[in-house]
């Protein structure tokens, strides 16, 4: 599905959420000059392709009693890291799974996941639970866990964000 | 925090009925009124536990993304942290047990866009900035079980 200049729009009005009112896709018609169903039907066809993944209610974990988090890290040979991957990524337990580059020497780990839990020992659990039960155990590997969350909110890939810095930083 | 709220938060993350009067359809599954449900959304929103109601987006599909590091020294972590956040593009920022202390997510609308915010961050902190873009996605985001039952 290509996006059109509208759908861009789209993207951008959804970044801050819907708004708690009886009609938010009205209001966010209103704000992009769409009618409501057009809105509706846009966000339908974004999620029906995969544009966007999931849309709903989003939680904040640590608010709810998830106040650990830690993201796991491990250095996999890189024509081993898609397979231990994907059944990393398929654990309940898991929320998040990546491959990213190394930096050397800084930073030697090619594998992220991300593990919630109700505490720190949970969490140590869990990640030692999940390296046994994908064979990781043996690769280089780290746990950093989160001390402090600064910011946590919506990603912004919409233009009028970008559109809004760009004049700000007169480029 | 009532079973009302907690079905609210649990079975809605994926699902959401998309049509024009959401919150009398999420009503119509509580048993519960429509105004009720626009009320706990707002009462949770602004306790913390919802962040918004709206949509994720799988990286790299609108915009570009990337996971940032960078090694603050302690004594300037706040002052990094506040300088990091105050950037639209940055939607997560995290202090982490590591000499890697600070990570933070980028996205916006292109790559160029990316690399001109960790740019700038490196100037502006005079701190090498690790710049760790996704390559491979492995997780399919079903939500988050919170496991109240």
């Amino acid at each position: 599905m290509e996006l059109s200049d509208a759908d861009h729009d789209l993207v951008s009005a959804l970044a801050d959420g819907l708004t708690l009112t009886e009609r938010p896709f009205l209001a966010i018609g209103a704000e992009l000059g769409m009618a409501e169903a057009e809105v509706i039907e846009r966000v339908r066809a974004m999620v029906d392709c995969g544009i966007i993944r999931r849309f709903g209610i989003i939680v904040r974990h640590r608010e709810l009693g998830f106040c650990a988090n830690a993201m796991a890290v491990w250095d996999v040979p890189d024509d081993r890291v898609a397979a231990m991957g994907r059944r990393l990524g398929e654990m309940a337990e898991v929320t998040l799974c990546y491959r990213r580059p190394r930096r050397l020497p800084d930073w030697p780990y090619n594998l992220f996941c991300m593990v919630h839990g109700r505490d720190r020992t949970a969490v140590e659990a869990t990640i030692a639970a999940l390296a046994a039960r994908c064979r990781l155990d043996g690769f280089g590997h780290a746990v950093l866990f989160s001390s402090r969350r600064f910011k946590q909110g919506g990603a912004r890939y919409g233009r009028r964000a970008d559109d809004a810095l760009l004049n700000g930083a007169a480029e | 925090m009532d079973p009302i709220d907690r079905r609210l938060l649990n079975e809605f993350q994926r699902d959401f009925p998309l049509e024009a009067r959401p919150y009398a359809a999420l009503a119509q599954r509580l048993g519960t009124a429509e105004a009720e449900v626009i009320e706990r959304l707002a009462r949770l929103s602004r306790d913390g536990a919802v962040s918004r109601v709206g949509a994720v987006f799988p990286p790299h599909v609108v915009g570009a993304s990337t996971l940032a590091a960078l090694a603050a020294p302690v004594s300037r972590l706040e002052d990094i942290a506040a300088l990091v956040s105050a950037y639209p593009e940055v939607n997560h920022n995290y202090q982490r047990e590591h000499r890697l202390n600070l990570w933070f997510v980028i996205t916006a609308p292109s790559r160029l866009r990316v690399q001109a915010v960790l740019a700038d961050i490196a100037a502006r902190t005079g701190l090498e900035v690790l710049d760790l873009p996704l390559m491979e996605h492995y997780h399919i985001d079903l939500g988050f079980d919170l496991k109240w039952n």
